[in-house]
């Protein structure tokens, strides 16, 4: 079954991609929609039957040198059966939303048949998406790490003709590129260290790694750590992190689908991805979960100062995704590997959502992006607006504080990021991290409110005839919205006891084995937890209205490998995280009702605020707006230097220096073999063939003289 | 099937031989019956070489289907093949029929010119399967005058200056490696390859002209061969004569030159330097692997700045050489195992990489990027295939040009990790110089006049590409196919080199006592 969900989104690709001509264009869109949707049933049937136990499928040979061994297989767990559910089915929905958006489209003449390649393209990279996330070993990863970085790239550059959009493409690739220059490095260094690249290999390796040491460049390393941090360079940018984010905003060039599936629920999520993937040797790397948490919590703010200025709709958006994996990198990096996957998760329906959601805005503007040419759209496009206020309602964290019933009651975002800003408080005792994210759920909320009203409050602004006929978008681009919808609700509420909830349910939902605190290694070596389960949940049932009492007496344990995820010894995060301050829970709450506040404050009651605000801040505003200049300093320090050196090497090195030396060189001895040979008009072929004979002849006449070969 | 590899090699020039004596005149049914007679010849070739596949047991790591028989002065003929060279048999001769079919819109001295690659193509087999010095040497030094011929009569503008560099470069090499060859025979008293293969050449270390040179004699002779070897590959810093030798070469020439041609050094590295001069190359080795990563990241950047098309894919093949030579002196298993996977793998890559400029410079005559731009509006199919073909240039993971780059990143890390690093970089590197290329070839919108009737591939062109791209998809998918024939025999090369290289440590040990 497994088979088939990763492969029918690769024969859908196929099928559509060469097959349009024959079939027909709307037959080929169908075949890669149904494909999807038939992988997106299949990975629900997986998800909820799955029993936690960890299972690999082999199915070919990939590459064998030596002891090198790597298979083309599927690694069946938790995070895989989580992924396959968010990859197959936004995807499926982003399909079928891509019927009515892609129909007409003013960058391609009416001949032209861009729609089969398009969902092709959408395809291929759910292929390559689904082969990353189901892999059992770091160079499978890898393929469809780069694989997804090759979909991108079509697709960011989708629209050929635009000069932007084919410089956006780039510059995501090359980024990436980047990442992958320190995600390739951790490979070979696994492989130098543990003689494998398979994950259970590296896993059962993980604890030992945190004991040696490893030789890189100029000194000695912890290798656990340098390994983890090579391969979170990868993470970084993948998943758009602070320094290597600068791919992401541009990548918004795509066509609004795209980023919605790409860039905001699946390909930038990888990072999270694999860093809770390899959990058993982030756990022995305390100094890059260290660096993780930092650099998270730091992406998590920069985002989303950036994104309070922005005007483009998709580009607030962009950096909206690029602050929420911030968290997701928070929580992974303090070992809460449950609550990363959880945000990952509600994220990807709510994310998606609204992505869908602009798309269906632009739609009806006629690809007007700039919000300063929207307002008062809710009541041209009611049903959009819905669903845009139920995104955003699930992206700011709104819901009921300290109602318990079984569950927190909110949208997803208020559960899942709550859980992430209480784990950062706990795991770092109120430190950097928790204030950097409580500061950028604030923002989060003023940002994504901003976006609300200025798109759908207010007085129409912008062109009048745009307006007139702003139009509410066709059936098949608003199913999939009332579909992501439902998640964006529920999917928090529902979520939270297995992600974030008592620590033996979570243990039991990612398979791994958990003992009661005191006696770490009691249920360690139990492969099937249920019957411990069993007995452990009793107790623990009876006191579930007092949320933070039973999960207390229960810690994660089990062999690096042993399940889904791994918590080292002394990771009590998703304990802790239950016991923090009432104070504490509640500022996420506090901080999204004053966003919310300030939002109206300055879009509905005095929309001549912020102009005024930015005049007067202007320094600020443009530092902001210019996304703290980082684009121009990359383009000064790599993008030009890189040229100039080339520039300076071809012209100075190569031609000057070494074209000049042997030519000045050669100039003195080539006149010199000719006239020996005689032949100084000849030409230089002559000159050669003469050289070899007369070199064959000299070689044979010794061979032969002193007795012949043998 | 006892002389299966003579058969192979010599039926190109059984076919050069009957085009030379039969075919006369050059109206246009000369020509075409000159093109089918030497499509028909390399087709043959390749079908003969097959044969060498199916006999060929990888498990074995000696020589197989040897021959040999006595020559001319008391010298020998001797011919075989092993785990290192076998597929670059087959690589050539897989090329050949697709060369010789993308030379079918050539209308100038057409039978000339089709002797010349087949000539060519029987030189290039004998490298790859001579087992005796003498012979190796014929067939190495001689395989240039074809190339050379067909750069200097069907090249372009510049072509005298670039025979002329071609020239320069390749004769210092050789007469450097013609008197190691002299003092190899002097030295071990026979021409035969396999027995100088377990001959030990003198290492104790000695001084000219105030140098101390570590590893003696060795080094010597492995210098000498790096020479010629370093040139062909070609390392940096010889590497100059490339670009030059391919803006001026014809497409069929390029191609050839940088699919098999530039392989001779890789081949030579693998079949003289390590198993006969193993102290000389781990004395000499570090130097390899720095030059090599210098490559890497210097021909890289240059390749960032180039103006014209085959000039940009040529300072990419100068990059992608070094990490052939970089996993060849990493000397373990992922190295060379990489190293050969990625000059088969290149070979089928570059080849289309520069059919894919014949492609566009058949139609418009010029090579200059800044010409192009836009081309996915009118030729849909060749943006694809180009786009294939820059993707597996970059070495992405399901290609061919993934396994070797990895492959040989892994083998060198184990070695030495700052090499490591730098050669990484070149992914980065290469990413931006190909994208940037295909950015402003094939995408945008069309707005060069010049470039309004353009016309897509003709189904010709179609049929050229497709064997190669079916051979980077397959290699990429299942390497095996190559790493299991090759497998085998670099185990034993390293196995040889390692003990030959702990000999020398425990004799210079009880030396030193």
């Amino acid at each position: 079954m497994e088979t088939i969900i990763l492969f029918a989104p690769l024969v859908g690709a196929i099928l559509c991609g060469f097959g349009w001509k024959l079939i027909g264009e709307k037959a080929a869109q169908w075949t890669a929609t149904g494909l999807l949707f038939l992988a997106a049933i299949l990975s629900w049937i997986v998800f909820l039957s799955f029993d936690g136990v960890t299972e690999n499928i082999q199915i070919m040979r990939w590459i064998e040198s030596g002891t090198l061994s790597t298979d083309w297989a599927i690694r069946m767990d938790r995070l895989t059966a989580i992924m396959l559910i968010v990859i197959t089915t936004v995807s499926a929905l982003v399909h079928l939303y891509s019927f009515g958006y892609m129909a007409h489209d003013d960058n391609f003449k009416e001949t032209e048949s861009y729609r089969p390649r398009f969902f092709a393209y959408l395809s291929f990279f759910t292929f390559t998406m689904l082969m990353l996330v189901t892999s059992d070993n770091l160079v499978q990863m890898f393929f469809g790490w780069e694989g997804v970085g090759v979909a991108s790239y079509l697709l960011i550059g989708f629209y050929y003709r635009k000069p932007s959009a084919n410089a956006a493409a780039i510059k995501a690739f090359v980024v990436n590129r980047v990442g992958d220059f320190g995600f390739a490095l951790g490979i070979f260094g696994i492989y130098m260290m543990t003689d494998s690249i398979r994950f259970d290999d590296i896993f059962a390796a993980a604890p030992g790694l945190a004991e040696q040491s490893i030789t890189f460049l100029w000194t000695d390393w912890n290798a656990a750590n340098l390994l983890a941090f090579l391969l979170f360079v990868g993470a970084m940018g993948k998943s758009a992190q602070l320094l290597l984010h600068t791919w992401l905003p541009d990548a918004m060039e795509g066509p609004t689908p795209v980023s919605a599936l790409i860039h905001a629920a699946t390909m930038v999520t990888a990072g999270v991805f694999l860093v809770c993937r390899m959990s058993p040797l982030m756990e022995y790397a305390p100094e890059t979960k260290m660096f993780i948490v930092f650099l998270g919590a730091s992406t998590a703010f920069f985002a989303a100062t950036v994104g309070l200025v922005q005007t483009d709709i998709k580009r607030v958006i962009a950096y909206s995704t690029c602050s929420q994996l911030g968290y997701m990198f928070v929580a992974a990096g303090l070992g809460v590997y449950s609550v990363a996957m959880f945000h990952l998760l509600t994220h990807a329906f709510f994310k998606a959502m609204l992505f869908l959601g602009a798309g269906s805005v632009i739609h009806a503007m006629h690809h007007e992006q700039d919000m300063r040419n929207y307002g008062g759209l809710r009541h041209k496009i009611p049903k959009t607006f819905m669903m845009m206020m139920i995104g955003t309602l699930a992206i700011t964290g709104v819901g009921i504080p300290f109602l318990y019933i079984g569950f927190p009651v909110g949208f997803a975002g208020f559960v899942s990021k709550d859980a992430i800003i209480e784990s950062a408080y706990a795991g770092t005792a109120g430190g950097y991290a928790f204030w950097m994210l409580l500061i950028a759920a604030f923002m989060t909320s003023f940002y994504s409110w901003r976006l609300m009203f200025m798109t759908f409050y207010g007085t129409a602004r912008g062109d009048a005839h745009t307006h007139d006929h702003a139009h509410e978008s066709p059936l098949s681009m608003m199913v999939p919205l009332y579909v992501l919808a439902v998640g964006a609700v529920f999917s928090g509420m529902l979520g939270y006891g297995v992600f974030f909830g008592h620590t033996d349910k979570v243990g039991k939902f990612f398979g791994v084995p958990y003992a009661e605190a005191g006696e770490p290694s009691a249920a360690a070596d139990h492969e099937a937890t249920t019957t411990h389960g069993a007995e452990a949940a009793a107790p623990a049932a009876e006191d579930k209205h007092a949320s933070a009492q039973a999960e207390h007496h229960y810690v994660l344990t089990g062999a690096p490998g042993v399940g889904a995820i791994h918590a080292g010894p002394g990771n009590t995060v998703l304990n802790d995280a239950h016991e923090v301050h009432w104070l504490v829970k509640l500022s996420p709450f506090l901080a999204m009702l004053s966003g919310l506040g300030l939002a109206y404050q300055m879009y509905i009651r005095r929309p001549d605020l912020p102009a005024k605000l930015a005049a007067q801040q202007a320094p600020l505003y443009n530092f902001l707006l210019n996304k703290w200049y980082f684009d121009e300093l990359y383009n000064v320090i790599f993008v030009r230097p890189a040229f100039a050196i080339g520039r300076f090497l071809w012209k100075q090195g190569d031609t000057k220096t070494i074209d000049g030396g042997i030519d000045g060189l050669t100039m003195g001895i080539i006149p010199f073999f000719t006239r020996l040979a005689g032949r100084a008009q000849s030409g230089y072929l002559f000159t050669y063939a003469f050289a070899m004979v007369l070199g064959i002849t000299v070689l044979l006449t010794w061979v032969s003289l002193t007795g012949g070969a043998n | 099937m006892g002389n299966i590899l003579s058969l192979t090699t010599f039926i190109p020039l059984l076919g050069a031989v009957i085009l030379a004596l039969f075919l006369r005149g050059d109206d246009a049914a000369a020509q075409r019956n000159a093109k089918w007679v030497a499509l028909v010849t390399t087709l043959v070739t390749f079908l003969t070489s097959l044969f060498i596949l199916a006999n060929f047991d990888a498990a074995n790591t000696g020589f197989q289907m040897v021959e040999t028989r006595p020559w001319l002065l008391g010298l020998q003929y001797k011919m075989g093949v092993d785990g290192i060279s076998v597929l670059f048999v087959m690589l050539t001769t897989f090329l050949m029929p697709l060369v010789i079919g993308s030379c079918w819109d050539v209308k100038v001295r057409v039978k000339e010119y089709m002797i010349a690659f087949l000539i060519l193509e029987t030189l290039m087999l004998g490298v790859f399967m001579a087992l005796d010095l003498v012979l190796f040497y014929l067939f190495f030094e001689a395989g240039l005058i074809p190339m050379f011929l067909i750069i200097g009569i069907w090249g372009g503008k510049n072509r005298i200056y670039a025979s002329f560099k071609f020239f320069l470069y390749t004769f210092l090499g050789s007469v450097l490696m013609l008197v190691a060859m002299v003092a190899m025979f002097a030295d071990a008293g026979t021409t035969d390859i396999p027995t100088l293969m377990t001959h030990t050449f003198a290492t104790e270390p000695f001084s000219v002209l105030g140098i101390h040179i570590a590893g003696g004699m060795q080094t010597l002779l492995w210098l000498a061969f790096f020479a010629s070897f370093a040139v062909k590959m070609p390392m940096w810093p010889v590497h100059t004569w490339l670009p030059d030798a391919h803006v001026q070469a014809p497409t069929g020439g390029s191609v050839v030159l940088a699919a098999i041609l530039l392989k001779m050094g890789g081949y030579g590295f693998l079949r003289f330097s390590l198993p006969m001069f193993p102290v000389g190359s781990d004395v000499m080795g570090p130097l390899v692997l720095w030059l090599s990563a210098i490559a890497i990241v210097y021909t890289s950047l240059v390749a960032l700045v180039q103006e014209d098309m085959k000039k940009l894919i040529a300072y990419s093949s100068v990059a992608h050489m070094g990490f052939v030579t970089m996993g060849i002196f990493a000397v373990n298993q992922q190295g060379i195992d990489g190293a050969i996977f990625q000059m088969i793998s290149h070979g089928f890559i570059s080849g289309a990489l520069f059919l894919c400029v014949g492609v566009i410079y058949d139609r418009m005559h010029t090579r200059e990027i800044a010409a192009y731009g836009g081309l996915v509006n009118r030729m849909p199919a060749y943006a694809m295939i180009f786009m294939f073909f820059t993707m597996a240039n970059v070495g992405l993971p399901g290609t061919s040009g993934f396994v070797g780059e990895f492959l040989t990143l892994i083998g060198i890390f184990q070695v030495n990790t700052w090499v490591a690093a730098v050669a990484t970089s070149g992914v980065i590197l290469s990413a931006a110089y190909a994208l940037w290329l295909y950015r402003r070839v094939v995408m945008g919108d069309l707005i060069k006049e010049s470039l309004r009737s353009i016309t897509d591939m003709t189904r010709r062109e179609r049929a050229i590409f497709v064997p190669l791209v079916a051979m980077t998809l397959l290699l990429g998918v299942y390497p095996a196919l190559v790493l299991d024939l090759i497998g085998p025999s670099v185990t034993a090369l390293v196995g040889n080199y390692d003990t030959a290289l702990a000999s020398f440590a425990a004799a210079s040990q009880f030396a030193a006592h």
